[in-house]
């Protein structure tokens, strides 16, 4: 292992492990399809967002648009928030995330425990009213800086330059690249490295499919594409709902020993689709997906026990990814 | 046998309040108008006046979005399921701010009642104690 100067230094360079159990078994003769795990919860906060934080941060600063003191300003209360909350108490920065009034109470002891203070929008408006909340207050307050992970192109920088290198770096020979769909950044940053560096690349998106409550309330002229979201970088999107994301976290654990939060598990569904195809197409496949972050903060769903139906039940109308 | 067709709450009241019809098509736009001859205005909905499909619907087939299979053109099978879902921000845990409905009984209230969901939406914005 290495040495580093600071937490933040410490960000990215995760490791790559193979999955030799789960990995789909071919016909005598027949070409490898071998499944890899990229483990980004081995960032300093424990998410693949400390790579966009850190990014996003730095590119405010070097525009001029952060200074010492200054107050960040953020809707979110998942990962994005914590990675934000960890990197502005090291460089500086007082972090403000705006999220809806009735979120976990873990999830705001975590964000305040890393510094972070809280704006809440109404539960009813979901997604959009915190978009739309934040928007408000950022007019309201012009010193904020507003980072809006869904369109700052420093989220996709951070993959470009970070995460797809380091993918190629540990796998030259790999042929499909699956990771989560929800700010985009991940898949559109990554994709369009390994798209330049790799003929025939696949580059595959698993978007979680909530409960009916979490659509329920949303109609079809507020919908919501992240400004970052270019469909030309993908090359396949697949829609995984709780049940499969929750068999197929619990798989990822009992199985290679990976203990995972369920969006890895949406993602890893798609993976395994993907790499069923190539087994029977009879191709070589590596395809490399995402663990996105570690299960501890999802515990307390209950979702890791019982049936799945129960796990179904103990998720909907959740953000489960 | 038929397509099945999952349809989103906020469009059940084209089907009678039926989650789930059936359908028959080649196509994805071959379905979309044997839909809409039993649910009229369905159709309408889902493609936009230029003939596309709407910017924020997304529909699948058995799990795969469309967009990537040809769109209108996506050829479609006997014992397909298609599922049709507004575009919402969401997805890695990046905005959890859709957790605004995590909480089941708030967001039954808020579904069944425009009064329930005009409560809550009456608390507005509150910074948090420190």
């Amino acid at each position: 292992m290495a040495r580093y100067d600071s937490l933040l230094d410490a960000c990215g360079g995760t490791p790559l492990v193979g999955l030799p159990r789960l990995s789909p078994t071919v016909p005598d003769g027949a070409p490898p399809v071998r499944l890899w795990a990229k483990l980004e919860d081995r960032n300093p906060t424990g998410s693949i967002k400390d790579r966009a934080a850190l990014f996003m941060v730095r590119a405010a600063e070097e525009a001029g648009r952060l200074r010492p003191g200054d107050t960040i300003l953020e809707p979110t209360s998942g990962n994005t928030g914590i990675s934000l909350a960890m990197v502005a108490k090291l460089r500086g920065y007082r972090l403000v995330c705006v999220m809806p009034e009735n979120v976990s109470t873990e999830r705001i002891q975590l964000l305040r425990m890393y510094g972070a203070e809280i704006i809440f929008s109404p539960a009813a408006g979901g997604s959009n009213q915190a978009v739309a909340t934040a928007k408000q207050i950022s007019a309201e307050h012009p010193d904020w800086v507003m980072l809006y992970q869904y369109g700052n192109e420093a989220n996709a920088r951070a993959h470009y330059e970070t995460t797809g290198p380091e993918l190629l770096h540990d796998l030259p020979t790999i042929t499909h690249f699956v990771a989560g769909l929800g700010t985009t950044g991940t898949l559109m940053g990554t994709g369009r490295y390994l798209r330049e560096k790799v003929d025939g690349i696949q580059v595959v998106a698993a978007e979680p499919r909530y409960g009916e409550l979490v659509y329920g309330l949303r109609n079809i002229d507020e919908g919501y594409v992240p400004e970052l979201y270019d469909a030309s970088v993908l090359s396949r999107r697949f829609s995984v709902g709780t049940r499969d994301a929750v068999l197929r976290t619990r798989q990822l654990v009992e199985v290679e020993g990976i203990f995972a939060g369920f969006s890895t598990g949406a993602i890893l569904h798609a993976a395994l689709a993907v790499a069923h195809e190539a087994v029977r197409d009879g191709r070589r496949a590596d395809v490399a997906f995402v663990v996105c972050d570690g299960g501890w903060k999802y515990l307390s769903t209950g979702a890791y026990g019982g049936t799945l139906s129960d796990a179904e039940d103990a998720l909907e109308g959740q953000l489960w990814a | 046998m038929a397509i099945e067709v999952r349809i989103p709450t906020i469009l059940r009241s084209y089907t009678g309040g039926a989650k789930v019809v059936d359908g028959s098509g080649d196509t994805l736009a071959d379905l979309l108008t044997d839909l809409d001859s039993r649910h009229s205005g369905l159709r309408g909905r889902l493609i936009t006046e230029t003939g596309t499909l709407h910017r924020f619907v997304n529909v699948y087939v058995n799990d795969e979005d469309v967009r990537f299979l040809g769109a209108l053109d996506a050829k479609l099978s006997d014992g397909d399921s298609v599922t049709i879902l507004p575009a919402v921000a969401g997805g890695a845990f990046g905005f959890a701010a859709a957790a605004a409905i995590s909480s089941h009984s708030a967001a039954a209230a808020a579904i069944s009642s425009h009064s329930a969901a005009a409560a809550v939406s009456s608390r507005g914005t509150a910074v948090a104690a420190r």
